[in-house]
């Protein structure tokens, strides 16, 4: 048992959990955007379905998995509009649209799906790995880590950039105003309407990010529900992360993690039903939410649009 | 840096017929002043006299549907807030405009247009502003911890945080102590020097007058009066009130009569409530060393220790949040102790639930009247009895009856003077005036014996506020003890026997209402529990 503990099973493990996190990572890094301007978006399982099918089209027709993330996010952005046009700009209810969001995305991807591709059911093949010169040396982390796609650290760093932003420029103070008292960015001359569309229309390009990584990375194909639930899961990690994009980066890693243990143990040796290993990731969500539910903060504004002069 | 655009002495912003309406009223009708640089202009007025109105269309919250707003002489449209910071109008609201969650420097950078957070660039204007307000403010603090005195020092100096010719003030003083409101005097004063026009919001003449220079009086939306400068400074105050009153109430000052000042707070406000022989009376209720326990973010009542006697108004002072509500549902049932025993009439009640203590006689008006007292979608008559579910005559057998609950529903808005089209009109129709009085109306009958009133006239107009203060005074003649929960020290002093001061959840000193020098006590145990830094 102990020789399959070696250098290359610990490299499989560390990429399985980076490729597990990472779509979650970027869904709730979207999601918090979103939260903490003050737009809860239920929508993002059905964002992501929409993410991670047109980025799918778009590489097999392309072939190139650069421009299918773009698809992607720009697929993301498209489903959110739902939400910016009837939540933010005509002030209807958030859960509502957010369900009715997640529906559409389940139901159009799969139907598009089942109408084009059963037949000749696509995979979409390795997308080419960008070596880092001296870091990938390093055994064991060093293949895991450094021989990542470029893709991997774009998100890396557009997730870090988005911390950044947040914590220290104006434009980070101002959407976080919008989630916590839109009267008071009003009173002060800001627009509540540009700040959670912006915030809104960036969560949805997230989200559609977060969706294509799973498809054209993760798991190479589509499929029907590809998400399955991992938009829910992403709400959980946002309420339970308080706004904060790190926290938001360890706990996906932790999610990550649960889904590459299973097959782990499997390999080296537990029998281990399927369905636990299955039911592995989802458990320790729900531990999670029964743990540290009570301390998990919302922006006071969530939920509700805003309306100038109305108290 | 200077401030910019300000007004050199004798500018002139004026507005020139502001009219505005809202579905069923109009709150500005062909609205006129001037406000002069260099010069704190007291708008007066009682509630819904259109003075709100007014500054957020300065504001540029709101448009006017017709009239002009013109500075210097040149006409602008104020089309939104950030057109009216651009020309220099600053204004604290009534409401905090505060991001409880954010620290002070980020609350006064809400708003700037560069790309990165310049807190250094802000840390220094914000010195420059407390030095020119002369106050202290520590930029790094949470804005929900600080007092209300420093969250409005705040306020100021966002306000004016872009260079202000115009500051506007919306009823500053209400929610400060005695000690707090001299300090805003000072920094108005200071404002003032630097040649910006100040325009002051109050419904209370002593103020209008120790701090102003002219005044406007607004009535259902029109200007109904001014007394400029010069008459100002001529004045005594005492003919300044005179003056004040008969543009405020007009034709009605006469009827109205000594009332009418009172109304306005023109004078100190007194104990209207005879003294009683506190001691020789039997003790209604008694909290011995209560501590309150909820789940939410309330500020829980701390080891609390009380008596109040049968006839007796025994007031609670303090500032907003400190405890207030936890105080009323402990003693109304709704919130449990954890330590520490109620004693209601000499029995242990600590264990009962809301319904067996309502049995007894112990009631409670909520300061939520929205939401929490009253259900907006039922009506009138319902509501009233809502708290009798399941009672006889009202029910029978499951069954409401609706002939016995419209006899008792009228009864009851004929006692209290419920200003209702019917008893089945939906009770969130009316005015919050009426809506407290079908509150009072419900908790005081059927054998009240004591009641807990949390802010009874909070954002009341001036004639109920009269009205629900003789309700409290007559039902404590009658025998009935009352906890007065509030943050208007006017309201404590008028009604209560005896004050205590609440801070953080503990009650931290008792005054006895017996004449002058109450409020300036019960001010120093506020302050001095609160805002030791806000002398």
């Amino acid at each position: 048992m102990s020789d399959m503990l070696s250098a290359a099973f610990v490299t499989v493990f560390i990429a399985t959990v980076i490729a597990q996190a990472m779509p979650l990572m970027l869904a709730a890094v979207g999601e918090t955007l979103g939260e903490q301007a003050g737009v809860l978006n239920l929508g993002i399982e059905g964002v992501m379905l929409v993410g991670a099918y047109t980025g799918f089209v778009v590489t097999l027709t392309t072939g190139s998995f650069w421009i299918g993330m773009l698809g992607g996010a720009i697929g993301g952005v498209a489903a959110n509009l739902a939400m910016l046009i009837l939540n933010v700009w005509l002030g209807l209810n958030q859960i509502v649209i957010g369900l009715a969001i997640t529906l559409i995305g389940e139901g159009i991807t799969s139907v598009l799906y089942l109408q084009n591709y059963t037949k000749s059911p696509a995979s979409l093949g390795q997308q080419p790995k960008l070596t880092l010169p001296g870091l990938s040396d390093i055994p064991v982390i060093g293949q895991a880590l450094f021989q990542q796609s470029g893709i991997f650290w774009i998100c890396i760093l557009l997730t870090l950039g988005l911390a950044f932003a947040l914590a220290r420029t104006n434009w980070g103070l101002s959407t976080r105003s919008a989630g916590q008292k839109p009267s008071s960015l009003d009173a002060a001359g800001g627009s509540v309407m540009r700040t959670r569309s912006m915030a809104v229309l960036l969560s949805g390009a997230l989200a559609g990010l977060g969706g294509a990584y799973l498809s054209l990375l993760t798991t190479a194909t589509f499929s029907p529900f590809l998400t399955n639930g991992l938009g829910f899961i992403a709400i959980v990690i946002t309420m339970l992360s308080r706004g904060r994009i790190l926290v938001v980066m360890i706990t996906s890693l932790v999610y990550g993690l649960a889904v590459a243990v299973g097959p782990a143990l499997q390999v080296v040796g537990f029998t281990v039903p399927a369905d636990i290993i299955k039911m592995l990731p989802f458990i320790i969500v729900i531990v999670m939410l029964i743990v540290f539910a009570r301390s998990s903060v919302v922006p006071p504004a969530l939920g509700a649009p805003y309306t100038r002069g109305a108290r | 840096m200077t401030i910019a655009g300000a007004l050199t002495t004798g500018d002139v912003i004026s507005l020139r017929g502001i009219t505005k309406a809202f579905p069923g009223v109009i709150a500005n009708d062909d609205v006129s002043l001037d406000i002069v640089g260099g010069q704190v202009h007291c708008l007066l007025g009682e509630n819904g006299a259109g003075k709100s109105t007014l500054i957020s269309i300065l504001a540029g919250m709101q448009q006017p549907d017709s009239g002009t707003v013109a500075i210097g002489g040149e006409i602008v449209d104020i089309s939104s807030p950030k057109v009216a910071v651009d020309h220099g109008i600053g204004v604290v609201h009534q409401h905090s405009t505060l991001v409880p969650a954010f620290t002070v420097l980020e609350n006064l950078m809400l708003g700037e247009t560069g790309v990165m957070l310049d807190k250094k660039r802000a840390a220094e204007r914000l010195a420059e502003l407390a030095d020119l307000l002369g106050v202290q403010i520590d930029p790094h603090v949470l804005a929900s911890d600080l007092g209300l005195g420093q969250q409005q020092q705040v306020e100021i100096a966002k306000a004016m945080w872009k260079g202000s010719r115009l500051l506007i003030l919306d009823e500053p003083t209400s929610m400060l102590t005695p000690q707090a409101i001299e300090h805003l005097g000072e920094s108005i004063a200071r404002v003032k020097a630097q040649g910006l026009a100040v325009v002051l919001i109050t419904h209370k003449l002593r103020e209008a007058y120790a701090m102003g220079d002219c005044v406007t009086i607004l009535r259902g939306g029109r200007n109904v009066g001014t007394i400029g400068v010069d008459e100002l400074a001529s004045y005594t105050e005492d003919q300044a009130r005179d003056a004040i009153l008969a543009a405020m109430f007009g034709d009605d000052l006469a009827a109205a009569g000594e009332s009418a000042s009172e109304l306005a707070g023109a004078a100190e406000a007194t104990l209207e409530s005879r003294s009683i022989d506190a001691d020789t009376r039997p003790v209604r209720l008694e909290l011995r060393g209560v501590t309150s326990r909820a789940s939410g973010r309330d500020v829980e009542a701390e080891d609390v220790t009380l008596t109040v006697r049968e006839g007796e108004i025994l007031g609670i002072a303090g500032i907003d949040g400190h405890g207030q509500a936890a105080l009323a549902e402990v003693v109304a049932g709704q919130r449990s102790a954890s330590s520490g025993a109620v004693i209601f009439d000499g029995a242990d009640i600590t264990r009962s639930g809301v319904h067996s203590r309502q049995q007894l006689g112990v009631r409670y008006v909520t300061d939520d009247r929205l939401y929490e007292g009253t259900v907006g979608s039922m009506s009138v008559a319902l509501n009233l009895v809502i708290k009798r579910i399941g009672q006889r005559p009202f029910w029978r057998s499951g069954r409401i009856q609706p002939k016995a609950v419209d006899t008792e529903a009228r009864r009851l808005i004929d006692e209290y003077g419920i200003r209702t089209p019917s008893p089945g009109t939906r009770a969130g129709t009316l005015s919050g005036g009426n809506i407290q009085k079908i509150l009072l109306a419900r908790e005081l009958t059927n054998g009240a014996r004591l009641v807990v009133v949390n802010k009874p006239t909070y954002g009341l107009d001036l004639k109920t506020v009269r009205l629900v203060r003789e309700i409290l005074i007559d039902f404590a003649a009658k025998g009935g003890s009352v906890l007065l929960l509030s943050t208007d020290l006017d309201e404590l002093i008028e009604l209560s026997h005896r004050i205590d001061v609440i801070s953080r959840g503990r009650l931290v000193g008792s005054v006895v209402n017996d004449g002058a020098g109450t409020a300036e006590k019960v001010g120093q145990y506020m302050t001095g529990a609160i805002e030791g830094t806000d002398r």
